[in-house]
């Protein structure tokens, strides 16, 4: 008969004794050569506003340097939009949409659209490489992510076009008019097609601008609408600093504005917009939980938990920012956690082997410093895997953070970079409480081997995404958006597309 | 009664050893396939997957003249000058060992393995499978590939599946053995996982686990040895025994090979990059290893007539 002693020791003996603890070796013995991927990303050394359908200069005839951060070289100087070509923008859409987008049929706009995404996946390489070098981003995300992804936007609401009479049954839809767009600098090519295949698929015009850091793509986009055939106006591309952001949101003109980019900035914007009949969408921070239970498969969820919080250097909304642990695996999946992230490859962006690539800016790495004296201030374990970082560039190396608590700064704010805040927990209950203090809700991530406890936890957790199992996925057919302080309205999908029209 | 039944006893190993995400670890492997590897870093990988081959030939049509070509072609793969290094061992039937001995030489630096428990199904009386080991060890085997019995796992008969294990170790002596779980057999990630801690907890520290025989429809994959290596890092990591780990069966181009070396690499590390650690079951691949090594050397693809016969069997 088994006894209490006899089942306590299921695990195998003990190493003998004077033996050094196991550990594994993540050396150099087979270092990888230099990988650099090396198609031309077709640059120009200076980019126009793109108003009407032509590239026009800025009427302050003003310019700003875009830079690499993973080289802290000039790539190219684009205009410096301000509101008279903020102006033009609108007056160029308004009639745009007025006498030609808004009255096209919706198969024939779905043509253009098609094309986009074409031309989009005729020119991928040179996307991949020119978002790289704007954003910092490892190629491997560019080539295998952001550009397809962004292809993949166009072609889903392009098979939505000529098939907007069912998308509310029993009611007809029909256009806003001009949407002013304002997106962030973490998928810049990615938003832009967020942003703009719904609107135009369901004949709105736009006026868009993209971040200050990382404006290259979004104008280079502008390229393939031009070759594209889209009607002038249609699209219009502003690039330059926040304040011609204001002027985009804030523009009489706009029936409809949509932002993606930090809460505070969000705040701003609705107190600029009070008062007027806009319609909006706001996708604003995050501060993800991923949720591991002790019954979960855990190399699979270490995979979920480093894809949800150094993926694009953690630069991302719904990263996920909190792992939130079960106390009898935490021990254990931490450890699994460190060797997973010593085999990680930070480094040079455009190196077709690099796993976590720059940080956007030197301001968001100063910011992402200063959260980390924050938490060791506060009293939280800092861990960081050994790693020769490049000497020029913006790097950080991936971080993460133990014996976290619900009251720490590093668990309560969006930090927007490669840090990782370990908090344990015992029950359900506790789990659910814990992810939901917090006045945030993009996303939350689920691990483990029950599938009714992954229904319970979708239910209760309040974040517009519930991952099961797997962390950021993202599809074009599926709505993306926040509760609380994360926003509101839905981009992707058939939601997301009704945050563009008007019922009839 | 409900508790010793077969699905019971897998649910208790499964809480024991935890389970895999079918999903999980295929996105996790896709990743190894994306890596780009090139110049002296590809030459290292390429020589060293060669000093990691066991070369093989398991056919009925094997002769003692075939087997000792294929022992010169271990010996010397390529052109000396190439640098080509020896492959780590010869793989064989029982019956073909004492020819691979002549052929080799008392000191060969080459091992030669056999494949012993009525390979590749297994299904022999215990005493015949424990005297084929034997008889194959007298005849000079350095290396024995045993098959498990997955009949008796997939019933839940942990007990008979471990004790059978530790009978071949015993009649192994001083002979390392692998132990081939036939993951085509076992059916699931989570089968593959579980039948890779039984073997571990009764083996020797640098015997192997191996995939498969080669024998059935699926080899070795890149998923299949990803679970295998991570139930290696945490047997490892737990107790501090280093189980060597061989995928054997449809690794037939370099490429492939890199990218099993490159799952090495991120999940065991540095130390398990070496034969004595890692093997691949192959025949077929040698010549292509070569065939990139020259490449590599040369900057241009020979014909495959430059290169001595390849021997097919898997």
């Amino acid at each position: 008969m088994p006894t209490l002693t006899a089942k306590k020791s299921k695990r195998p003996p003990v190493r003998a004794s004077g033996r050094a603890a196991p550990a594994l070796i993540f050396g150099d013995l087979w270092e990888f050569d230099p990988a650099p991927e090396t198609a031309d990303p077709k640059l120009k050394a200076r980019y126009e506003l793109f108003i009407d359908g032509q590239f026009v200069a800025p009427a302050s005839g003003n310019y700003f340097d875009t830079v690499n951060p993973a080289t802290e070289q000039k790539i190219a100087e684009m205009a410096l939009g301000g509101a008279a070509d903020v102006d033009a923008a609108y007056r160029a859409a308004d009639k745009a949409q007025k006498t030609v987008w808004g009255k096209l049929p919706g198969r024939e706009r779905a043509k253009y659209l098609y094309r986009i995404a074409r031309l989009l996946q005729d020119r991928a390489r040179e996307f991949a490489i020119a978002e790289t070098m704007d954003n910092g981003k490892p190629i491997k995300e560019t080539r295998d992510f952001d550009v397809p992804m962004a292809a993949a936007h166009f072609f889903y609401h392009a098979g939505w076009a000529d098939k907007l009479e069912y998308i509310a049954p029993g009611r007809r839809v029909a256009p806003l008019g001009v949407v002013g767009q304002v997106i962030p600098w973490n998928f810049p090519l990615l938003m832009m097609a967020w942003k703009i295949a719904p609107a135009i698929a369901m004949g709105n015009c736009v006026v868009i601008k993209p971040a200050t850091n990382t404006p290259l793509n979004a104008i280079k986009l502008a390229e393939i609408f031009q070759d594209a055939g889209l009607p002038p106006g249609v699209v219009n591309v502003i690039t330059g600093p926040g304040s011609t952001g204001g002027l985009i949101m804030a523009h009489p003109t706009a029936a409809k504005i949509a932002f993606t980019g930090s809460t505070e900035v969000g705040k701003v914007i609705l107190r600029s917009v009070a008062g007027s009949d806009k319609k909006m969408t706001m996708e604003l921070g995050g501060k993800a939980a991923n949720i591991v239970f002790d019954d979960a498969p855990l190399d699979q969820a270490v995979e979920g938990i480093v894809n949800g919080i150094f993926f694009n250097q953690g630069q991302v909304c719904c990263a996920g920012s909190r792992l939130l642990v079960q106390e009898s695996v935490a021990e254990r999946v931490v450890a699994k956690l460190k060797n997973r992230l010593r085999a990680l490859r930070v480094g040079n962006p455009l190196d077709k082997n690099t796993d976590v690539g720059a940080i956007v800016s030197r301001g968001q790495l100063d910011s992402i410093r200063s959260y980390l004296d924050i938490g060791v201030k506060e009293g939280a374990e800092l861990w960081q895997p050994p790693c020769r970082l490049p000497a020029k560039g913006f790097y950080m190396p991936p971080t993460i953070f133990t014996g976290v608590s619900q009251s720490h700064r590093i668990a309560r704010e969006e930090i927007f970079g490669p840090v990782l805040a370990i908090i344990p927990f015992r029950t359900v209950e506790e789990a659910i409480e814990k992810a939901n203090n917090t006045p945030y809700g993009l996303s939350a991530g689920v691990w483990t081997d029950k599938g009714s406890r992954i229904l319970k936890m979708s239910t209760e957790l309040k974040a517009g995404v519930v991952w099961a199992n797997t962390f950021n996925q993202f599809d074009p057919t599926s709505p993306f958006g926040g509760y609380k302080e994360s926003g509101f309205g839905r981009e992707g999908g058939r939601q997301g597309l009704l945050d563009y029209c008007k019922l009839v | 009664m409900l508790a010793r039944s077969h699905p019971a006893a897998l649910r208790r190993l499964f809480d024991e050893v935890g389970t895999v995400d079918c999903v999980g670890v295929e996105a996790r492997v896709a990743k190894y396939t994306t890596r780009s590897i090139k110049k002296a870093s590809k030459l290292w990988g390429l020589k060293t997957a060669v000093s990691m081959v066991d070369l093989t030939t398991l056919e009925g049509k094997d002769t003692p003249g075939k087997v000792a070509s294929l022992c010169r072609k271990a010996l010397q793969p390529h052109d000396p000058a190439l640098g080509v290094p020896q492959v780590a061992a010869v793989c064989v039937y029982p019956a073909m060992v004492r020819h691979a001995r002549k052929a080799l030489g008392r000191d060969a630096t080459v091992r030669i393995a056999s494949v012993a428990t009525a390979f590749p199904s297994g299904q022999a009386p215990l005493k015949t499978r424990l005297g084929e080991v034997k008889a194959a060890v007298a005849d000079g085997a350095d290396e024995i590939d045993m098959v498990i019995n997955r009949g008796a796992f997939l019933a839940g008969e942990f007990g008979e599946m471990q004790d059978e294990i530790r009978a071949v170790v015993a009649a192994c002596g001083r002979a390392t053995l692998k132990v081939i779980l036939e993951v085509s057999e076992l059916e699931t990630y989570d089968n593959i996982r579980a039948a890779s801690f039984l073997a571990m907890r009764v083996i020797r520290e640098g015997d192997f686990i191996k995939t498969s025989t080669g024998k059935t429809s699926l080899n070795a994959t890149l998923g299949n040895n990803q679970v295998m290596i991570e139930a290696i890092r945490d047997h490892y990591l737990d107790t501090g025994i280093s189980i060597a780990m061989k995928p054997a069966g449809g690794i037939r181009t370099a490429k492939q090979a890199l990218q099993f070396l490159i799952a090495i690499k991120e999940t065991l590390g540095d130390a398990w990059l070496t034969n004595t650690r890692y093997r691949f079951g192959a025949s077929a691949l040698l010549n292509d290893l070569i065939r990139q090594i020259e490449k590599e050397k040369t900057g241009a693809y020979q014909a495959p007539y430059y290169f001595s016969e390849a021997t097919e069997s898997y």
